[in-house]
C-alpha cells in the first residue's frame, strides 16, 4: 500500500557568501519521506546534513528548490507561517538539548502545548514526563539533571504535541555510551507509539542502523 | 498569545528568582524614585520656599495704592475663601513731651501680617518675642528707634496726630519691613480703628494703602487671575518675586538644580537599561531561537519580552513612586525645622510623570533591542554563530535619542537650554565614542612587553572592540554627570554661602552728617562694630535725556515712569563695590575724576533704552548736573552692600549738600549700644538686617540641603550604571576565566588580567568624563545657573582614580563569584 509522502524537497541547494566567494553546502537534494517512516542523514562533518535538516523543518530557507511538509510549500510561506506549521506538524530534539534553563522540567515540556493554546497543558505535559521515566522529576531544573535525564525531557517535549515529523540532530551526540543507547531506545519506543516520521541526523552508524532508510550526503548532495 | 503571556511571566518569575533581571529592575526603580522624589521634593520644598518667602511681603499677594482700597476686593477675597487684611501708612510727626520724631505710622487690622509674624519686646532693642496680636484700641507699638530718640519707654503717652496713645510694647520687625530703605523713618504699628481719630488722613494728605491677601495655592491663583483683571488703574500688585530677590534667586537656582540632577539621574538609568537591555538581549537569543523553533511567531516572541519588561515597568513605577514619596518625606521631615510653614499636600502629579518616564525609556532604550531578539532566525538553534538581522541605525538608535530629546525637553520645559543640553550630550557621546576606538586602538598596539595578565587584558579590550566602546561610553557618560553634579553643587553651595557670609553687614545706617563721619566711627569702632563701606549719598531726579524732558519720554516710554520721574539716591566713588561688573564701556580712572560723567545700573539702561555716550541731565538740590555715560553696571542688589543705580566720579558732586550711608557689621556686647547711637546721632537712621538675613539664610539652608540630598541620589544612578556596564560582560568573561584557568592559569594570573583591562577602561573613561565635566560645568555655572566657575585641576585625577578604580572594585566584585567556581561548572553551564 502506498503511504502518504510527508515530506518533499524537490532540488533543493543553499549556498551562502565566504570570503572564498559562493559557497554551496545543499547542492541539489530532491527526495520523499512517508507518513511514519524513519530514516537516517548520515555523511561526514560539513557534508550539509544539519543544513538540509533545517531547511526540511522550515528553520532555514533554501536559496532554491521547493520543500512540501504536509502537503506545504514551505517555500511559499513567511517566517510566521511556517512557525504555526512547526508548532502543529513538528518535533525536534537536539544535540545540545535546549532546554529552557528558567523552566522546570514540566514547564519545559508544557512550552509547545502552551504556545499553542492548549488549556490542558499542564496534565498532558506530566503524562508524558511519566512516560520517559521522569514524573519524579517534574519539578527539577535542567541544571539539577543530568545529560541524560535533560535529553529525555528533550524528547517528551518534542512528542508531547504528537508530531507528524520528528526531527532529531545529533540526539546521541552530548551522551555517553550507556545513556546514549536508551535515549536511542526511548525515541524508537515513541516514535512507533505514536506512527510519527522520523528524521535523524546522525554520525552513529548504530543509531542510522536502526532506521528504515539511510540517506548519505557527500559535499552537500545525496548519494 | 495567551501561551506567550504566561510563559513570559513564568520565566520572569524564574529570573527574578535568580537576579537576572536586578539591574535593569534597578535601574528602573531608580529612575522612577529620582524623578517622582525629585518632583514630589521640588513641588513641595518650592511651595514651602514660596511660602517662607511671602513672609517677606507679609501675604502671599499685596496691592498697594495711593488711594482707599476698594472694598470690592476683601469681599471677592472672602468669596473664595482668600484671607485679607489692610495696612495704612502715612507720615507724622510723634511728639512725647518736646520730643518730636517724623515717623512712619502704619495702621493695621485684625489679621495681619498674614504670613510671618511679628516681633516685640518690652525695652528698645530688647530680646524680642513673636506676638500673633495687633496693638488693641488706644495702643501703640512704637520701635525701638523711635522710642529711644523720643528717650520713651513702654507705658508712656505719645501724641500721634490729634490725640494721645499707651506705648504697651516696643516693635523689634515685622515681617513685610523690606530691605529696601524706603522706610528711612522709624516706624510705629496701630489698630485700624483708632486711624481716624487721629485725623492723620485728610483729602490730600500723603497716604500709602496696602491690601494682604493669602490663601490655598488653587484660591490664590484664582483671586489673584480676579484680583489682575479687576484692580484700579493705580493699584499695583507686587508677589514673592518682587518681594526678595535672594529668595527667589536662591529658589530658581535651587529648582534648576534639582531638575538637572534629577535629569541627569534619568539619563545615567537609560544608559543602564540600555546596557541591560542589551545584555537581556544576549541571554536570550538561544530562548527567542527555541521558542519559535517550537512554533512561536515572532509577534509571540515578542510578547515574552515585552511581557516581563512591562511587568518590571509595574513594579519599578509602583516601587519608585514609593520610594520617591518616602524619599521627599523623609526631605521634608529634615527640613521640618527650616520650614516654619505649614505645607499644602502632596500632589500626585509626579507619579503618573515617573510611570511615563519609566515607560518612555523602555521604549526608547529596551524595546529596539527586544525587537531584534524577535527576529533572531530559529537557525540558531542549530548554529550558535547565526544572530538576528542587523537592524537599520535610525530604528536601533532612533528611538533612543527621541527618547532623551523628549525627556530633556519635557524636564527642562522647552527652550535653547533643553536644545544645546541635547546637543552638548550628543558631543559627549561622540567624544567618549571616539575615545573608546581610540583605547581599542591603542591596546591593540600595546600587547608586547608587558607579562601575561596586562597582555591578557590588553587583548580583551581589542577583541571585545564593540563591548569596549560600549562601556566606554556608559561608563563616561556616567562619571561625566556625577562629575558635572559634583562641580555643580559645590560651586553652587559656596556661591550662596558667599552670598551671605557670617561677615556679610548686618546693618545699615543711613543719614549719617558729612560733619559726624568720622565721629560715628568711631562710635562702631570703639564697641567693636566695623564698617564694610560708607558711600555719601545725595537725592537728586534725571530732568533730560540728550535734551528731551524725562516728561516728555514717559509719554512714550511707560516703563521709565519708574526710573525717569522719581527721585534718586545718588553716590559717588572711585571704588565701584563688590557685586558689580561692567557691562559696557568703563569704570572711573583717575583721570575721570571731577569729569561730568555718570555710571548707569543695567535696570536703568534698559528701562530707559539709555546708550553711552547719552547725556543726562540731573536737577539736584536745586542745582542742575548734566553728565554724559560712561559705563553700564550689572548690579547684584542681593550682595548685602550699599548699591547705587547712578554713580558719579569723585570730584564732579562734593559741592552738594549731601550725607553719608554706611554698612557694617556690629554685634554689639552691651544692647543699649543702638539706642546710645541713635541718642548721640540723632539724624541717624539704623536698619537692623538680622532678621533678614536669618530669614534668607533659612530659605538657603534648605536649599542647599535640598541639592545634597538630590545628589545622593544621582551617585545612586551612577553606581547602577557601573553595575551595568560591568556585569554586560561577565558571561563572556566568566566563560574566558573558565577556559584560561582549564589551561592552567592561576586564579591571581586571571584576576590581574580583568583588573588591567576594567582599569584601563575606568581610566580612559574617567579622563574623557573630566574633559567632559570641566566644559559642561563652565558652561552649565555660567550660562544656566549664573554663578562663578572655578576651575579644577584635582578634577582630572579625581575623575581618571576614581573611574578607574570605581570600575576595578565593580569588576571584582562581579568576577570573583566566576573566578572562585571550578571551571568544568562554568565550562558546563556556558
Amino acid at each position: 500500500m502506498d503511504r502518504k509522502i510527508v515530506l518533499k524537497a524537490q532540488e533543493l541547494s543553499k549556498q551562502v557568501s565566504s570570503p572564498e566567494g559562493e559557497l554551496t553546502i545543499v547542492d541539489n537534494v530532491s527526495l520523499e519521506i512517508a507518513a511514519g517512516e524513519t530514516v537516517a542523514l548520515v555523511g561526514a562533518s560539513g557534508a550539509g546534513k544539519s543544513t538540509l535538516l533545517a531547511m526540511l523543518a522550515g528553520l532555514d530557507v533554501p536559496t532554491s528548490g521547493h520543500i512540501w511538509l504536509d502537503g506545504q510549500d514551505l517555500t511559499t510561506l513567511d517566517e510566521d507561517a511556517r512557525a504555526r506549521l512547526r508548532a502543529d506538524r513538528v518535533g525536534f530534539v537536539f544535540q545540545a538539548f535546549h532546554l529552557v534553563p528558567s523552566l522546570t522540567a514540566l514547564e519545559n515540556v508544557m512550552l509547545p502545548l502552551e504556545l499553542s493554546g492548549r488549556r490542558d497543558a499542564r496534565d498532558i505535559a506530566r503524562a508524558m514526563l511519566k512516560r520517559v521515566g521522569l514524573g519524579s522529576r517534574s519539578g527539577h531544573y535542567p541544571r539539577q539533571l543530568s545529560g541524560g535525564e535533560q535529553q529525555r525531557v528533550a524528547l517528551a517535549r518534542a512528542s508531547v504535541v504528537r508530531p507528524a515529523v520528528l526531527f532529531a540532530d545529533e540526539p546521541t551526540g552530548n551522551l555517553d555510551t550507556v545513556t546514549g543507547a536508551n535515549i536511542c531506545q526511548l525515541l524508537f519506543d515513541l516514535n512507533a507509539e505514536s506512527q510519527t516520521t522520523l528524521v535523524l541526523v546522525t554520525h552513529e552508524r548504530h543509531l542510522a542502523e536502526r532506521c528504515g532508510r539511510i540517506l548519505t550526503m557527500t559535499a552537500g548532495r545525496i548519494d | 498569545m495567551r501561551g506567550a503571556l504566561i510563559l513570559s511571566m513564568r520565566i520572569l518569575a524564574r529570573e527574578w528568582r535568580s537576579g537576572e533581571l536586578a539591574v535593569l529592575s534597578l535601574a528602573l526603580l531608580v529612575a522612577v524614585s529620582a524623578l517622582t522624589g525629585v518632583g514630589f521634593a521640588v513641588d513641595r520644598i518650592d511651595h514651602a520656599m514660596r511660602l517662607q518667602a511671602s513672609e517677606v511681603l507679609g501675604a502671599d499677594l499685596r496691592l498697594g495704592s495711593a488711594n482707599a482700597i476698594n472694598e470690592r476686593y476683601a469681599a471677592e477675597a472672602e468669596r473664595v475663601g482668600v484671607s485679607s487684611a489692610r495696612v495704612t501708612s502715612t507720615i507724622s510727626v510723634v511728639l512725647k513731651g518736646d520730643a518730636t520724631q517724623l515717623t512712619n505710622v502704619n495702621a493695621v487690622n485684625t489679621g495681619y501680617p498674614l504670613r510671618g509674624r511679628v516681633r516685640v519686646s518690652n525695652v528698645p532693642f530688647g530680646p524680642p518675642e513673636f506676638t500673633d496680636e495687633i496693638p488693641g484700641p488706644g495702643e501703640i507699638w512704637p520701635d525701638s528707634r523711635l522710642l529711644s530718640t523720643l528717650d520713651g519707654q513702654v507705658g508712656d503717652l505719645l501724641t500721634v496726630g490729634a490725640r494721645e496713645f499707651r506705648v504697651t510694647r516696643v516693635l523689634i520687625s515685622r515681617p513685610d519691613q523690606g530691605s529696601g530703605f524706603v522706610d528711612l523713618s522709624p516706624t510705629l504699628l496701630m489698630n485700624e480703628a483708632d486711624l481716624a481719630s487721629t485725623e492723620l488722613i485728610q483729602p490730600g494728605s500723603r497716604a500709602r494703602y496696602s491690601a494682604l491677601f493669602s490663601g490655598g495655592q488653587a484660591q490664590m491663583k484664582k483671586f489673584g487671575i480676579w484680583l489682575w483683571n479687576n484692580k484700579g488703574p493705580g493699584d499695583r500688585l507686587g508677589d514673592i518675586a518682587e518681594a526678595s530677590a535672594e529668595v527667589n534667586r536662591a529658589s530658581s537656582r535651587a529648582s534648576r538644580f534639582l531638575m538637572l540632577a534629577s535629569l541627569a539621574s534619568v539619563l545615567l538609568c537609560a544608559v543602564a537599561i540600555a546596557l541591560t537591555a542589551r545584555r537581556y538581549v544576549q541571554r536570550h537569543l538561544d530562548l527567542a531561537a527555541l521558542l519559535k523553533t517550537l512554533g512561536a511567531s515572532r509577534a509571540a516572541v515578542l510578547v515574552v519580552s515585552l511581557g516581563q519588561l512591562a511587568c518590571i515597568a509595574l513594579i519599578a513605577t509602583a516601587l519608585g513612586g514609593l520610594f520617591g514619596f518616602l524619599a521627599q518625606k523623609w526631605l521634608l521631615l529634615a527640613l521640618r525645622g527650616l520650614i516654619e510653614v505649614e505645607l499644602p499636600a502632596a500632589d500626585w502629579r509626579p507619579l503618573g510623570l515617573g510611570f511615563v518616564a519609566a515607560l518612555m525609556l523602555l521604549v526608547g532604550f529596551a524595546l529596539p533591542p527586544l525587537v531584534q531578539l524577535s527576529r533572531v532566525p530559529a537557525m540558531r538553534v542549530l548554529r550558535k554563530d547565526v544572530g538576528p538581522p542587523r537592524m537599520a541605525t535610525i530604528l536601533a538608535y532612533g528611538p533612543a535619542v527621541a527618547t532623551v530629546a523628549l525627556l530633556i525637553f519635557w524636564v527642562i520645559s522647552g527652550g535653547w537650554l533643553a536644545f544645546w543640553f541635547f546637543v552638548a550630550l550628543l558631543i559627549a557621546t561622540l567624544v567618549l565614542t571616539m575615545a573608546g576606538l581610540l583605547l581599542v586602538w591603542i591596546a591593540s598596539h600595546l600587547r608586547s612587553g608587558a607579562g601575561f595578565s596586562w597582555r591578557f587584558g590588553v587583548a580583551n579590550l581589542a577583541r571585545r572592540r564593540a563591548d569596549s566602546v560600549v562601556q566606554i561610553v556608559a561608563l563616561g557618560l556616567g562619571l561625566s554627570v556625577l562629575l558635572l553634579l559634583a562641580i555643580i553643587r559645590g560651586d553652587l553651595v559656596d556661591d550662596w554661602r558667599n552670598q551671605l557670609p557670617q561677615t556679610a553687614p548686618n546693618y545699615f545706617f543711613v543719614n549719617i552728617p558729612p560733619e559726624k563721619k568720622g565721629a560715628f566711627e568711631e562710635f562702631l569702632a570703639t564697641r567693636g562694630g566695623k564698617v564694610t563701606r560708607i558711600l555719601p549719598m545725595i537725592r537728586g531726579r534725571m530732568i533730560e535725556i540728550n535734551g528731551v524732558p524725562i516728561t516728555e519720554l514717559v509719554k512714550t516710554n511707560p516703563r521709565a515712569e519708574g526710573f525717569g520721574q522719581r527721585e534718586q539716591n545718588l553716590t559717588w566713588s572711585d571704588q565701584m563695590g563688590a557685586g558689580n561688573t561692567i557691562t559696557a564701556g568703563k569704570w572711573f580712572s583717575a583721570e575721570d575724576a571731577g569729569q561730568p560723567l555718570v555710571s548707569v545700573a543695567t535696570e536703568y539702561q534698559e528701562s530707559l533704552g539709555l546708550k553711552l555716550g547719552d547725556k543726562l541731565k540731573f536737577d539736584i538740590a536745586g542745582e542742575t548736573i548734566e553728565a554724559s555715560v560712561s559705563s553700564f553696571r550689572l548690579v547684584k542688589w542681593d550682595s548685602m552692600q550699599p548699591n547705587f543705580f547712578l554713580m558719579f566720579p569723585p570730584g564732579l558732586l562734593e559741592g552738594t549738600v549731601g550725607t553719608y550711608m554706611a554698612s557694617a557689621q556690629f554685634r554689639p556686647t552691651d544692647p543699649g549700644s543702638i539706642a546710645q547711637l541713635v541718642r548721640q546721632f540723632p539724624s541717624v537712621s539704623v536698619f537692623d538686617m538680622d532678621d533678614l538675613l536669618a530669614q534668607i539664610r533659612s530659605i538657603i539652608d534648605k536649599a542647599v540641603l535640598a541639592v545634597q540630598s538630590v545628589f545622593i541620589g544621582t551617585l545612586l544612578a551612577g553606581v547602577v550604571v557601573l553595575l551595568a556596564a560591568v556585569q554586560a560582560t561577565r558571561d563572556e568573561r566568566r566563560y574566558e576565566s573558565a577556559m584560561l584557568r582549564t589551561l592552567g592559569a592561576s586564579r591571581r594570573t586571571v584576576l590581574t588580567g580583568v583588573l588591567a583591562e576594567f582599569a584601563l577602561i575606568g581610566l580612559f573613561a574617567g579622563v574623557i568624563a573630566a574633559a567632559v565635566a570641566s566644559l559642561g560645568g563652565f558652561l552649565l555655572a555660567t550660562r544656566v545657573l549664573e554663578i562663578p566657575y572655578h576651575p579644577n585641576v584635582t578634577l582630572w585625577f579625581t575623575g581618571a582614580g576614581v573611574g578607574a578604580l570605581l570600575v576595578c572594585v565593580a569588576g571584582y566584585l562581579a568576577t570573583r563569584s566566576v573566578l572562585s567556581q571550578p571551571p568544568l561548572a562554568t565550562l558546563r553551564s556556558g
